[in-house]
């Protein structure tokens, strides 16, 4: 099977595109369609965590294929959003009309990065909800590219590029001890986000899923990884244009590592086969990192906590200051499909 | 810390960012001049500025190499460990593929000609002008810094000039500068370009002085002191918590470099900023001025200078000056020869006094040299020996 490279040809896309704002336009599809609230918004009732896995959905040759990636997340999106047909729920996170940002995480490279079958499913079901400008975006042009994605800085329709396209504000902003510069693919480009996490070890805080990726739109993330983290990931997502635009998050399981991230340590990965799902990035980071523990503790690893690296800034993004969601298992309804 | 008049962005659009990117090849074209731009009077013969970032890149010289292509920083206390593909705290060093790499040798972001005593030193060649350049980063974080656009970013995010030593070295003695300042950023964090052109200044009878927070492991301190002719340190506070809180670093290590400068005989001079209600206590400035004389002895210069709201501090004003005179009765209380008040224009406390007769030995206000009265560096009124570098 030949690797994918990802996104499509601008050609494919427009022509995509183009027809399916003909149907969209037809159908007046999203027209006042309420819309999930921002993560950063997560409301006082239980937050869905949906964990959707199938070892089908790998190829024989180790690798992915794009229509078994497409079922598993269709089956988690409806399951996350109560829905019955695979477009209906990204017309709850995205309106037709907005600029929508896919943020990847590639610092692993090819091994352990954003799976492009992943973003190619997701693609398509924002076309399908009448998105018609959708960003792939991450630190640097070199990320993406060491992680097979296709640069594409220019055009409409799809564009994929790094924060060195773009680069950053030029004002501050802060909340807590952070205080950063945010890319303006964010702040300019993308009217809403979705984070694209992997579900994986970090070799400082613990583990690198929805609040951390959040790394990736700030001009400093090496001043932020003392004491594991701690207040540091919360406070960055605590950044008002992070918790305003930043609305669904979907983390990539098919490949997950469990010790040596956030580097790619192909001796530590294992074919967790799944995706999570949730609009509440503490309670999709609480389950992604018991995932994770549990895994180390089968295979006899040392606790987070034993290593001083237990990501208590889970916690931090929880508390009263911050209310960026839960990591209370009594208010985490956990879906396994 | 001294506050250098221009940060370049590449990213910028506001005017005054247009403007310097606008003005650098322009100037570049008319007799190859990089300008210090705005508020800089000098023209530098600098090559344009650059975007090929593989001629900054050279392999660090103070680290180990971990199992898993890992990397262990040993530059500065923090040892960062540092993963494949990322980067140290400083943010201008990055493991690629486990060898541990420099991302600013002779990557200038800013450099201008300025007073010694701006840095300042007021016992290391008064009047003289210092070629003074900085790279990105810094090794700490601190909520005052006036720099923050140079210091806490990083270095592919700032348009940046190819300077290899050797031209440093050259611009300086064409625009009759003695010496070599490293400032405005951390020092430190470029260390292996410090190192090479202090080398390549001395060749060409240039003379090197360091501006550092002094956050820095022994051994290369060591061979810092091995090539430099000064280093003044910025000491941010006489407390772990402030160090903790508001600087992100830690005191004691400080504290170490500091005597490891002064055994090694390198001329220091040290600063402390005092930032209104965070380390401005009795106890403080007392603690620091007894720390000082006991171990370094009463010789050793110390400048309390005002601060001024910036970066992460905005909320507070600037330092009150009779803070700044308090700071100064206590040190000379306890019996330091030589306690400056800076940042304050005009105050008698700029100038130098001999600590046998009182008579003033060196007159400044602010930058300005209005007089020495001294002979082979001592008091020209009672002989007394005043400690400097004075030639």
């Amino acid at each position: 099977m030949s690797k994918p490279t990802f996104p499509p040809t601008r050609r494919s896309f427009l022509q995509q595109t183009f027809m399916l704002g003909s149907t969209l336009a037809a159908l007046k599809v999203g027209d006042g369609s309420a819309l999930a609230l921002p993560s950063g918004s997560v409301d006082a009732a239980r937050s869905r965590v949906v964990i959707a896995r199938d070892a089908k959905v790998r190829s024989a040759a180790s690798g992915f294929d794009s229509a078994p990636v497409a079922r598993l997340l269709d089956r988690a999106m409806q399951a996350a959003f109560d829905c019955d047909s695979p477009v209906e729920p990204w017309k709850k996170v995205v309106r037709p009309g907005e600029v929508v940002g896919l943020k990847v995480n590639c610092l692993g490279g090819r091994g352990n990065a954003t799976r492009p079958e992943l973003v190619e499913a997701i693609t398509e079901r924002l076309r399908q909800a009448g998105i018609t400008e959708i960003v792939i975006w991450d630190r640097q042009n070199s990320d993406l590219e060491r992680a097979n994605y296709k640069l594409a800085e220019h055009g409409s329709g799809l564009r994929c590029f790094g924060n060195d396209a773009l680069g950053f504000e030029n004002d501050l902003s802060t909340f807590g001890k952070a205080g950063s510069l945010l890319c303006r693919t964010l702040t300019q480009v993308c009217d809403a986000v979705i984070n694209l996490p992997v579900l994986k070890d970090h070799g400082i805080a613990g583990v690198t899923l929805a609040l951390k990726s959040m790394f990736g739109a700030i001009h400093n993330p090496n001043k932020y990884h003392s004491d594991a983290g701690n207040p540091y990931v919360a406070d960055v997502f605590a950044l008002a244009p992070i918790r305003q635009k930043v609305r669904l998050h979907i983390c990539d399981g098919l490949n997950a590592q469990y010790e040596g991230g956030p580097s790619f340590m192909p001796q530590w990965m294992w074919p967790y086969n799944g995706l999570l799902v949730s609009r509440d990035p503490v309670a999709l980071d609480y389950v992604g990192w018991k995932i994770i523990a549990k895994k180390r503790a089968e295979v006899g690893m040392k606790p987070f906590a034993e290593l001083k690296r237990e990501p208590v800034y889970i916690a931090t993004a929880a508390d009263a200051e911050h209310r960026l969601g839960t990591c209370d298992p009594k208010r985490i309804e956990q879906v396994e499909i | 810390m001294e506050k250098p008049s221009v940060v370049r962005s590449p990213w910028s659009v506001d005017r005054r960012t247009f403007l310097q990117s606008a003005a650098l090849p322009c100037l570049a074209a008319c007799g190859g001049a990089l300008a210090g731009l705005a508020n800089s009077a000098p023209l530098f013969a600098f090559p344009p500025p650059t975007e090929d970032d593989s001629q900054f890149i050279r392999e660090a010289r103070f680290y180990e190499k971990l199992p898993y292509k890992k990397t262990k920083c040993k530059l500065c206390p923090r040892e960062c460990v540092i993963d494949d593909q990322e980067r140290g705290y400083c943010g201008v060093r990055e493991n690629r593929g486990g060898t541990y790499h420099t991302l600013v040798h002779s990557r200038v972001v800013t450099a201008h000609i300025d007073p010694i005593e701006k840095k300042p030193f007021f016992h290391f060649m008064p009047g003289a002008v210092a070629f003074s350049l900085a790279t990105a980063g810094c090794n700490v974080n601190c909520k005052m810094c006036q720099n923050w656009d140079i210091s806490q970013v990083r270095p592919e995010q700032l348009r940046a000039t190819y300077a290899p030593p050797e031209k440093i070295a050259a611009l300086a003695q064409q625009n009759s500068c003695p010496v070599i300042a490293y400032t405005y950023s951390e020092p430190v964090v470029f260390l292996e370009y410090v190192l090479d052109c202090a080398a390549a200044g001395h060749a060409a009878g240039v003379r090197s002085a360091v501006v550092s927070g002094g956050f820095i492991q022994t051994d290369p301190l060591k061979k810092l002191c091995a090539q430099v002719d000064a280093i003044k340190i910025d000491l941010k506070a006489y407390s772990e918590s402030f160090y903790k809180d508001v600087v992100n670093g830690e005191l004691k290590p400080v504290l170490d470099a500091i005597l490891t400068i002064h055994k090694a005989g390198v001329w220091n001079e040290l600063v402390y900023l005092v930032v209104p209600t965070l380390n401005d206590s009795d106890a403080e400035f007392q603690g620091l001025a007894r720390w000082v004389k006991s171990e370094l002895g009463p010789d050793v210069p110390l400048h309390f200078s005002r601060f001024h709201p910036e970066y992460l501090l905005k909320n507070l004003p600037p330092t009150p000056l009779e803070t700044l005179e308090r700071a100064k009765a206590i040190a000379d209380a306890e019996g330091l020869h030589y306690v400056y008040i800076g940042n304050v224009p005009g105050h008698p406390a700029e100038s130098t006094y001999c600590p046998h007769c009182k008579n003033k030995v060196v007159d400044r206000t602010g930058f300005t040299i209005n007089g020495i009265h001294l002979k082979h560096g001592k008091c020209q009124y009672c002989r007394t020996v005043i400690p400097g570098v004075w030639t």
